[in-house]
């Protein structure tokens, strides 16, 4: 792989560009592998690089379906955090803030980091005290974290809606400075270019079919290009989860839900940070392109559509123009949907399963582009080393039995409701 | 948007409804022996099938009852409603 740099870019801009190699090959698969990787997204990208960096393991494929980065790592808000409450959330998700520092430096790909603080807004002086607490649990995790009053969040973002009249009054806020955002579809190619540099195999177009399974050991998979050889799979298929682990005869605490986001058309510079509303489900961002990036609540009904209903974008915007009256204007450039894997309690599953061989990366819900860094590295941990990350102790599989549920939102089961 | 067939009030839109997730879910029997595994597989696991999938809705906006929705997870189409005693 020819390196990245200044000196490239202008070596290739005086060749008029015809010089650039392609960022990774595209090969046909063979026929064994150490390790195959299922899912071609930003986890699926990052496990098979640490893998390969960390583990000593060279003959690695990725499988993808469709093409690399075309799920929810292409589909989601782009925002990086780790402002959580319980302690396995935070120190799991904060070392993936630290792995974002340097990313670009580590991969060679400029993936945009930009940690321009996320500031999550209450509205009440209850829910100031709950993110005063959410707060304190940040800091003894050692996570940077600061309480705003109202008029420090009025310097932030004077636009919003400070009038007497406002339906939800803006008390103050919770501040992660380090929070922000990052390019989701370089961290895919950044990846991607970084893993097939090693060695590893990235083979678009080809599905997953079946397992070849043999006294409890996985020994292959059956695919649209052919059968191959290998002792261990990862799986990291996200919304897609259910339908894989049907023929591994699992069935999971998962259920797959359909979360929609959307752009208005581009503006000047207005919002610098992340602020979410605290008074619904609302959040946004303005992206290098100027388009105001927002999201909010799944649509609630089980789906793999990969497109939602209008009622919740019409939802959704009606709380943004509550919290940010000068968004009325604007009109919406396109909106999307992905899938979520809406685990049963809202925290993510990284295990072995109780087939040998086989490893479980899901239940993201509506979180994983952030985690995308720490994920790849506790799930190649997983793989290789066939027990968990410290880090991932906590998100194991049987904690649906044993009782030690990661229930960040109190929500129980029911995902759908955000 | 989706339009549902409220067995008792004919088509409404979908804003007068709210989701129960999923029909085919069901509790152990009372006073009988239940398995940590019955007990995890009626609160945790699911089918969450792409395709068919059986439902409970609420007509919460209208007549309040509750019903079940035969609904393709991959298109949306809705193939048939019924009261909570019927079965497709």
């Amino acid at each position: 792989m020819k390196k990245y740099s200044v000196f490239s870019l202008v070596k290739n801009a005086l060749n008029h560009h015809k010089d650039w190699d392609v960022a990774w090959r595209d090969p046909e698969p063979k026929k064994e592998y150490e390790a195959v990787i299922i899912g071609g997204g930003g986890h699926g990208l990052a496990t098979a690089y640490y893998l390969a960096k960390y583990y000593d393991l060279k003959n690695i494929a990725i499988l993808e379906k469709g093409w690399i980065g075309g799920g929810n790592v292409g589909r989601n808000t782009t925002i990086l955090r780790s402002n959580y409450m319980h302690d396995a959330n935070n120190l799991f998700y904060e070392q993936g803030m630290q792995m974002w520092k340097d990313l670009s430096q580590e991969l060679n790909y400029n993936v945009m980091y930009s940690p321009r603080g996320i500031l999550n807004l209450a509205h009440s002086d209850a829910q100031l005290n709950a993110y005063a607490r959410r707060g304190n649990s940040m800091r003894l995790n050692g996570i940077d974290a600061a309480l705003l009053g109202r008029e420090e969040v009025r310097k932030m973002i004077p636009f919003a809606d400070f009038t007497e009249n406002a339906r939800f009054p803006i008390f103050g806020g919770l501040l992660q400075p380090i929070g922000g955002t990052a390019r989701h579809d370089a961290v895919a190619w950044g990846y991607a270019r970084a893993a097939d540099d090693m060695g590893v195999d990235i083979i678009q177009h080809c599905e997953v079919n079946g397992f070849d399974i043999e006294n409890g050991k996985v020994i292959g998979v059956q695919t649209s290009k052919g059968n191959i050889k290998t002792n261990k799979v990862g799986l990291c298929v996200a919304g897609s989860t259910s339908i894989l682990a049907e023929k591994l005869n699992m069935t999971l605490p998962i259920e797959a839900h359909v979360l929609q986001a959307c752009v208005s058309e581009p503006v000047k510079p207005l919002l610098d940070g992340v602020v979410t509303f605290g008074a619904g489900h609302f959040y946004c961002s303005q992206s290098d392109k100027g388009e105001m990036v927002m999201g909010g609540d799944l649509d609630g009904y089980n789906s793999y559509a990969q497109r939602g209903n209008l009622p919740t974008i019409q939802h959704v915007l009606t709380e943004g123009v509550a919290l940010f009256p000068n968004l009325s204007r604007l009109k919406i450039l396109r909106t999307w949907g992905g899938i979520m894997d809406m685990s049963m309690d809202g925290s993510p599953i990284i295990d072995k399963t109780h087939i040998d061989g086989v490893y479980l990366n899901c239940g993201w819900c509506y979180g994983g582009f952030k985690a995308t860094p720490v994920s790849g590295l506790t799930f190649a941990h997983t793989i290789a080393c066939n027990e968990p990350h410290e880090l991932n102790i906590p998100f194991k599989l049987d904690r649906f039995h044993t009782g030690h549920l990661i229930d960040e939102k109190g929500l129980g089961t029911k995902t759908w409701i955000s | 948007m989706l339009e549902i067939k409220c067995p008792y009030c004919g088509n409404r839109s979908q804003n007068e409804f709210a989701y129960g997730g999923d029909a085919t879910v069901k509790r152990p029997e009372l006073n009988t022996e239940v398995s940590d595994q019955d007990w995890d597989n009626f609160v945790y696991y699911r089918k969450n099938p792409r395709g068919n999938h059986l439902e409970l809705w609420h007509h919460i906006s209208g007549c309040r009852q509750w019903f079940k929705v035969l609904r393709n997870t991959a298109t949306h189409d809705i193939i048939q409603t019924m009261e909570m005693k019927e079965n497709p």
